[in-house]
């Protein structure tokens, strides 16, 4: 490094290619590129998706494994293309800390100073994440859904019960089961641009999503009855079911579920952004 | 160029920056200098847009920096060298920030040359020396090619060569016209880089000059008298005009008479005379003499040339 001393004064740039003339404005097709930069860049977020697929899949895997040893007509009860992604449960938390970590680690290590000084466009910097993100978790979570169920469906057919994803509803709820996933990247990254900490916002998404239902367990049966539908899960998780009524009293149908589960990450991302906005980075 | 209007931050009770009005002209080397936590960060912070500021306005080149067309060929910036992602090489820590100014790729690869990090342009920075990751900082700074450099306390905790390295960089870049602004808390540190000073304490202006009018105005000249007969000579020295004490040494320390009053004061009463030598006050000392309170800035500014 000791040649840089030396050649430093002959005029900074000397040497390099001059910059090439520009036009229009820096907006949100550079943040976007900026983005998916960040996001491939790390191997935390890289780790943290290769978790979420072996821990969606595996558990799922588990699970209709363990089910093969029911009879026929017991399984042919069950709304088999939900259990077939049962490891969708496990896998939405492994989500939550991608969603999380995707906005609250620029915060942590500092990085969020270094990239609004050369993007102060806040919300362009935002939806440029939130794009990624998005698209990211979507992907990860069709994988998810989809390896879930083809392997599920082996288990199914050796025990001489025809489904496939052609069966009626079946497509849709596979196709449901990464929507959900992604949902669940969306709501953690509302929360982590509004609390810019990540212990804090993983904790209440797992909350949300996982914790609220235990909860609410320990009511009196007639809350219950009215409060369990909107729970997140319960309400996400409609998208990715063929039976709409299977565990909890009365439930919303699979789009309407879903809408009130992507209202809630609504909820956390528009409090993100205005915070995102707002405070001092 | 950069210009403060009454720019003023408040966090709860306190006032961290205090009706601060200060313009950065292009082609020379301008310090900020105060003390630790006067606020410099602070407003560096508010220039970016980082920070909102309380009221006062701060623009870059004539307008707000958050609607430059390009902000990084605007600004470039180092504020703090670990706000980066230490899993990310730096590679990838300058081409993310490239694309967002839609620079090309192989500007990274330049810059990360020029600071002399192409070796380990694919290592996470997170195993980065200090020194290293300083330069990581200026090269991000560096890759919009723009027209404002901010550093912030640039060379604290580097090592020699890192300090000289910093140094001519800053130099060569306002001899190329550009307007840059370096903050600092050592005197000395700015005595070798700035031509302009802008000093502040407690968030408010203490002084805004060349670097060789606060010399002037802010260390007096002293001169040592020593001598055997100094319960005479003290009281004569007194006598006209001379503001007088003992140095701890043995000696005297005389302000407010020249070298040649004093001597022929000597001469006059027969006093012998073993040292008169001039004596500059530290800089260092006018510069924490100047700050130590803010009480005393509010008599600085207005009477400034005269302290």
């Amino acid at each position: 490094m000791s040649t840089i001393t030396d050649n430093t004064p002959a005029g900074v740039f000397a040497g390099l290619t001059p910059l090439p003339p520009a036009s229009g404005k820096a907006g949100f097709g550079g943040a976007l590129r900026s983005e998916w930069t960040k996001i491939r860049s790390v191997r935390s977020t890289l780790w943290t998706l290769a978790a979420a697929i072996i821990i969606s899949v595996g558990i799922s895997t588990l699970g209709n494994w363990g089910q093969s040893s029911d009879t026929a007509a017991q399984l042919a009860q069950r709304d088999l293309v939900a259990r077939s992604m049962f490891g969708i449960i496990l896998g939405q938390l492994v989500m939550v800390v991608f969603g999380a970590l995707a906005v609250t680690a620029e915060y942590s290590t500092g990085m969020i100073r270094t990239s609004l000084s050369a993007q102060p466009r806040r919300t362009s910097v935002f939806f440029a994440k939130l794009v990624i993100v998005t698209v990211v978790a979507f992907v990860v979570g069709e994988i998810i859904s989809f390896a879930s169920f083809l392997i599920g469906v082996h288990f199914w057919t050796a025990k001489g019960v025809a489904l496939s994803l052609g069966t009626h509803g079946a497509l849709q709820a596979v196709f449901g089961g990464g929507l959900y996933l992604d949902g669940a990247a969306l709501l953690a990254f509302g929360i982590g641009a509004a609390l810019r900490n990540t212990p804090g916002t993983i904790t209440i998404g797992v909350a949300l999503l996982f914790v609220v239902n235990i909860m609410t367990s320990f009511m009196p049966d007639s809350w219950q009855s009215d409060i369990d539908k909107w729970l997140p899960y319960n309400a996400g998780s409609q998208v990715w079911a063929t039976q709409h009524t299977a565990d909890v009293g009365t439930a919303f149908g699979a789009w309407a579920g879903f809408a009130v589960y992507i209202g809630y990450a609504v909820i956390a991302l528009l409090a993100g952004l205005w915070v995102f906005k707002r405070r001092d980075a | 160029m950069i210009e403060a209007v009454g720019l003023t931050k408040r966090y709860g009770d306190k006032l961290a920056v205090d009706q601060l009005s200060f313009s950065v002209k292009p082609g020379q080397v301008t310090g900020f200098l105060g003390p630790n936590g006067a606020g410099k960060s602070t407003t560096m912070r508010m220039i970016l847009g980082l920070d909102a500021p309380t009221s006062g306005t701060v623009t870059v080149g004539g307008q707000p920096f958050g609607q430059a067309a390009y902000p990084m060929r605007e600004v470039g910036a180092l504020l703090d060298a670990k706000a980066v992602h230490g899993g990310r090489s730096a590679y990838n820590h300058l081409l993310c920030l490239a694309q967002t100014n839609n620079l090309p790729k192989s500007r990274v690869d330049e810059v990360l040359g020029l600071v002399g990090l192409g070796a380990v342009a694919k290592k996470r920075s997170k195993g980065f020396s200090l020194g290293m990751g300083q330069r990581l900082g200026i090269a991000a700074a560096l890759l919009g090619d723009p027209k404002v450099l901010m550093f912030d306390e640039p060379v604290n905790g580097l090592d020699p060569e890192g300090i000289l390295w910093i140094r001519n960089l800053m130099k060569a870049l306002a001899a190329e016209g550009r307007t840059v602004f370096v903050s600092s808390h050592l005197m000395s540190e700015m005595e070798a880089t700035a031509d302009h000073l802008i000093v502040i304490g407690r968030g408010k202006l203490v002084a805004d000059c060349s670097v060789q009018e606060f010399i002037d105005n802010n260390s007096e000249l002293s001169i040592r008298v020593r001598t055997p007969q100094l319960e005479e000579f003290g009281p004569l020295l007194s006598a006209r005009g001379g503001t007088v004490r003992a140095d701890g040494e043995g000696a005297l320390l005389v302000t407010k008479l020249g070298m040649a009053e004093i001597g022929d004061l000597a001469f006059e009463n027969r006093i012998r005379v073993h040292e008169l030598s001039p004596i500059q006050a530290s800089l260092e000392q006018a510069f924490m003499e100047l700050t130590k309170d803010s009480v005393e800035y509010h008599a600085a500014v207005p009477a400034g040339q005269g302290v």
